[in-house]
């Protein structure tokens, strides 16, 4: 090597083409495009406070067993601390006849726990989800009154904790379904299109004919020969929900990897599964995340269609498709059908609006002011 | 002579900010005027708001026209919706840039120009298509009664764009906006449009507003020129004038923003860093109709190259779009399957990633589009050093971070300038900055070839000529070798040592730069140096 002959060349090395201090004033933080696409997305108001208030629903309802149950959160009697919650108690340790829990709504235990200095703090809304109101004046099912202020159904269910109970099932069942459909479909999707080829040949004959299975006749099938549980349906609604997510997320990996960025990864020796996974991906987030709201509404909805149905949940669970089915039996008792009713499209709107929200807020023409 | 435009104080807004601060030209009938300036010079915005194209934009200011047919002078600016309508494509018409783009897919190039024809001149149906192959028949197109029949994909770069003109002119306009007409075709075909505008133009009478980055075509073509720098129209008068006698500094800049050369002229040592013999690239394709059910056919992109790369050189690649300057770069890389005889550093391309490794850390790559080359979801720390986690895995991050500034350094990039340099993403950063970006991601890994796909094509002249003087610099500094690919015969004269030329595929002559480019051989090369100088 004659580096030195070389580096003392007679050419001149003005270092002209160093660039010159930023003129332009440059922004001093920097933020990731993520952040900036949830900037954009708190500057829509109508997705923001959609956003604030399901998230606010769906906490309220996971500590559902604290607002509205049948159990009380505490009762101080004789000069002792009761959790009723936590332990179970006989009904003997009050006063009563059996040696059986206690039902707290009994007019007779609750005299008990309210004289001589005791007391007791109910929740909010003193049922449980499969309380029956054994002690209400009218018959069932019951118009909304100061004792059930949503009224009950036709078993004598309080509708507050029906829907209260149904909301977060609904919302859990949304979530997990959402989130296995989206595991299943990235990694799908993104094999077929990373590799193509025959890869994505073949799996795309293969989506083709498991996509033409008669997804609600498998449902019925399989709800007569196994018990119907929720794990069962989030397995059978598994099964068919990654497809669509699949097919968006293999057609951004084809373009993707296309991109000149991924063929300088190569070229740097960096291997399949980080090129996959750090340089393919988060482009290829964009269809996923925007759809998360408008597949969790699908979710919720297919819940609540296969409930009306009475292929869904077992009986006794509650749920928004039953007690819908039930208001249709009961076309009388106006409550019913209403109040789930307007669970139910609040829900769906308020995913709706927030999935507007991430579409605008990802969208890359959209001016990032 | 009246003007037949006159632009008065011309300001265009968007949002709350101006992007044209109060221009001022004018065309008399029969003149080509040029609007020259860099990409955000507000040269397009400008020529567009005239005829009210620019959305969501505000324009003020005065733009008369006085077309020379006895109507009386129209304030542009100020003319309801349906009178433009009337004015677009009849007495103004505009080409585009990308003919592609501009034609539906979805109509024949025919029944497109007979549309407009139906359209202005109310013409039958019948009238409209014989109107429609005299256009194209005039913009010089061979058999115009086919072509008329044809789908804008079905013809060439060439004839797309000669169908547009065809169009344009078919409403017999006064004034032509012409933008950027011939920068997405290949040099041989940008002289015969610009003959094919400057015959059309002569011929009518009418006037021409040619927008373009290219000072080389203004030279050639145009009558006057006006200069635009940031929304600003610094300069204008004739054009030989200026050319000779710039009294502005951006134009003084933007007259020597022609790559100079600064390169040593390595002695050829004895091991080269590439070498290649009867080296062939070829692709499967799918055969037409019921063939391509049973085989597949190969379309050869690369055929018979044969040369070699020496320490501290660069080999310069010319050719057109669809000559296979590209495949040959991707298969120097490794990243396509190739036959024949290629070696790097003396070892050839294997099949699998791990023995590809250690060649990998030689031959780095910058590509063409600054855009589409960095991961916009990545920050600069993880783009430059992504290349030191796959070779030297055992490094921390400390020396890892050491390691990225240095290679920002050597690429002209400090926290000085940048503060916070490391944490940012590649969208804060312009076109040439990126792409300097892309060099410390290529060099941080030690390579002793670069392969550079067109590395400045879509830079702008002055941008360019900074790029250009850098990677002269890391040449000089480094020993490092340079293949580099580019249609831009003023960049190889700058860069290159070595030539080669390339057309569909074959290599039509190759040696040492002054003997290909001064005394060139094949007539292909010759007209490829005319187009260029």
């Amino acid at each position: 090597m004659s580096g030195p002959t070389l580096a003392s060349s007679s050419i001149e090395v003005a270092d002209k083409e160093t660039l010159a201090p930023a003129a332009a004033p440059v922004p001093a933080a920097s933020q990731s495009p993520a952040a900036r696409a949830w900037r954009r997305f708190r500057r829509n108001r109508l997705g923001f406070v959609s956003l604030v208030i399901f998230s606010t629903l769906v906490v309220l309802s996971l500590f559902a067993e604290l607002l509205s149950n049948d159990q009380p959160l505490l009762i101080r009697y004789q000069h002792k601390f009761y959790f009723p919650m936590l332990y179970e108690y006989a009904e003997t340790t009050f006063g009563g006849d059996f040696p059986t829990p206690p039902d707290y709504r009994d007019p007779f235990i609750r005299k008990k726990l309210t004289e001589n200095g005791n007391w007791v703090i109910y929740t909010l809304n003193p049922y449980g989800p499969g309380t029956l109101s054994y002690f209400s004046k009218y018959p069932f099912p019951s118009p909304p009154s100061a004792e059930n202020l949503l009224g009950t159904d036709e078993r004598g269910r309080d509708m507050l904790a029906q829907l209260l109970y149904g909301f977060r099932l609904s919302v859990l069942f949304g979530l997990v379904l959402t989130a296995i459909g989206v595991v299943i479909g990235v990694i799908t999707g993104a094999v077929q299109g990373f590799f193509g080829g025959r890869t994505d040949l073949t799996f795309q004959r293969v989506i083709e004919i498991w996509s033409s299975m008669p997804e609600l006749y498998l449902l019925i099938i399989f709800s007569s020969i196994f018990a119907p549980s929720v794990a069962l349906l989030v397995i059978l609604l598994s099964l068919f929900g990654w497809i669509g997510l699949s097919d968006y997320v293999r057609a951004e990996f084809l373009r993707n990897r296309q991109m000149d960025y991924v063929k300088a990864a190569r070229a740097l020796g960096v291997g399949n599964g980080r090129i996959m996974w750090h340089h393919i991906l988060p482009n290829s987030m964009t269809p996923v995340v925007t759809f998360l709201p408008f597949r969790m509404s699908a979710a919720i909805l297919a819940l609540t269609s296969l409930d009306f149905l009475g292929l869904g949940v077992p009986p006794g669970t509650p749920s928004l498709g039953e007690l819908l089915s039930q208001g249709k039996q009961n076309i009388d008792a106006w409550w019913i059908s209403i109040e789930t009713f307007a669970v139910l499209v609040i829900t769906l709107l308020l995913l709706t609006f927030m999935g507007d929200a991430l579409r605008d807020a990802l969208d890359p023409r959209k001016a990032d002011r | 002579m009246t003007p037949l435009l006159d632009v008065h104080d011309l300001r265009v807004t968007f949002g709350s900010q101006e992007v044209v601060h109060g221009i001022d030209f004018s065309i008399v009938p029969g003149e080509k005027l040029a609007l020259v300036g860099e990409s955000g010079s507000g040269k397009t915005v400008s020529a567009l708001s005239l005829l009210g194209l620019v959305q969501n934009a505000r324009v003020a200011g005065s733009a008369r026209f006085a077309p020379d047919t006895g109507q009386p002078a129209r304030e542009l600016l100020h003319l309801p919706e349906r009178e433009l309508m009337g004015i677009r494509g009849r007495e103004i018409a505009m080409i585009f840039q990308e003919p592609m783009t501009a034609l539906n897919p979805l109509y024949t190039v025919g029944d497109q120009i007979a549309e407009v024809l139906q359209l202005k001149d109310g013409l039958t149906a019948r009238e409209a298509w014989k109107g429609a192959i005299a256009a194209l028949r005039a913009t010089g197109i061979p058999q115009p009664e086919q072509r008329a029949n044809a789908y804008p994909h079905q013809l060439s770069g060439g004839q797309r764009q000669r169908a547009m003109i065809a169009m344009a002119l078919s409403g017999r306009p006064r004034l032509l906006l012409a933008d950027e007409p011939t920068t997405a075709l290949d040099v041989t075909l940008r002289g015969q449009i610009l003959d094919l505008l400057a015959e059309v133009q002569q011929h009518n009478g009418m006037a021409l507003l040619l927008i373009t980055h290219d000072l080389n075509l203004v030279r050639k073509f145009a009558d006057r020129v006006a200069v635009m720098e940031n929304g600003y129209l610094v300069e204008h008068g004739p054009v030989a004038e200026i050319f000779s006698n710039p009294s502005h500094p951006y134009t003084r800049k933007l007259i020597d923003s022609r790559p100079t050369r600064e390169v040593v002229d390595g002695a050829i040592r004895a091991a080269p860093v590439m070498k290649a013999d009867g080296m062939h690239v070829s692709y499967p394709t799918v055969l037409p109709g019921l063939k391509g059910w049973f085989k597949r056919g190969r379309f050869t992109a690369v055929k018979n190259a044969a040369f070699s790369i020496e320490s501290g050189r660069t080999l310069g690649v010319v050719g057109e779009s669809g000559s296979g300057k590209s495949t040959l770069a991707l298969a120097a890389l490794g990243l396509i399957p190739h036959q024949g005889e290629l070696e790097v550093v003396g070892r050839r391309w294997g099949p699998d990633a791990a023995s590809n490794k250690a060649i990998r850390r030689m031959v780095q790559v910058v590509f063409q589009d600054p855009f589409s080359s960095l991961s916009p979801r990545m920050t600069v720390e993880e783009i430059v050093g992504e290349g030191l986690l796959v070779h030297e895995p055992a490094m921390d991050a400390e020396a890892r971070r050491e390691r990225v500034l240095r290679a920002l350094a050597d690429v002209g990039l400090a926290e000085m300038q940048f503060p916070a340099l490391l944490h940012r993403y590649p969208h804060e950063f312009s076109g040439g900055q990126r792409q300097r970006l892309a060099v410390a991601r290529a060099l941080i890994v030690g390579p002793q070839l670069l392969i550079l796909d067109e590395p400045t094509s879509a830079l702008d002249v002055t941008i360019q000529k900074q790029v250009l003087k850098l990677l002269q610099r890391l040449q000089r500094d480094k020993q490092l070798s340079y293949m580099l690919i580019t249609h831009d015969v003023d960049v190889i004269r700058a860069m290159a040592h070595d030539v080669l030329v390339m057309k569909d595929g074959e290599i039509l002559e190759s040696g040492p730069v002054h003997q290909v480019l001064d005394a060139p051989r094949h007539s292909y090369t010759r007209t490829l140096v005319a187009a260029a100088s």
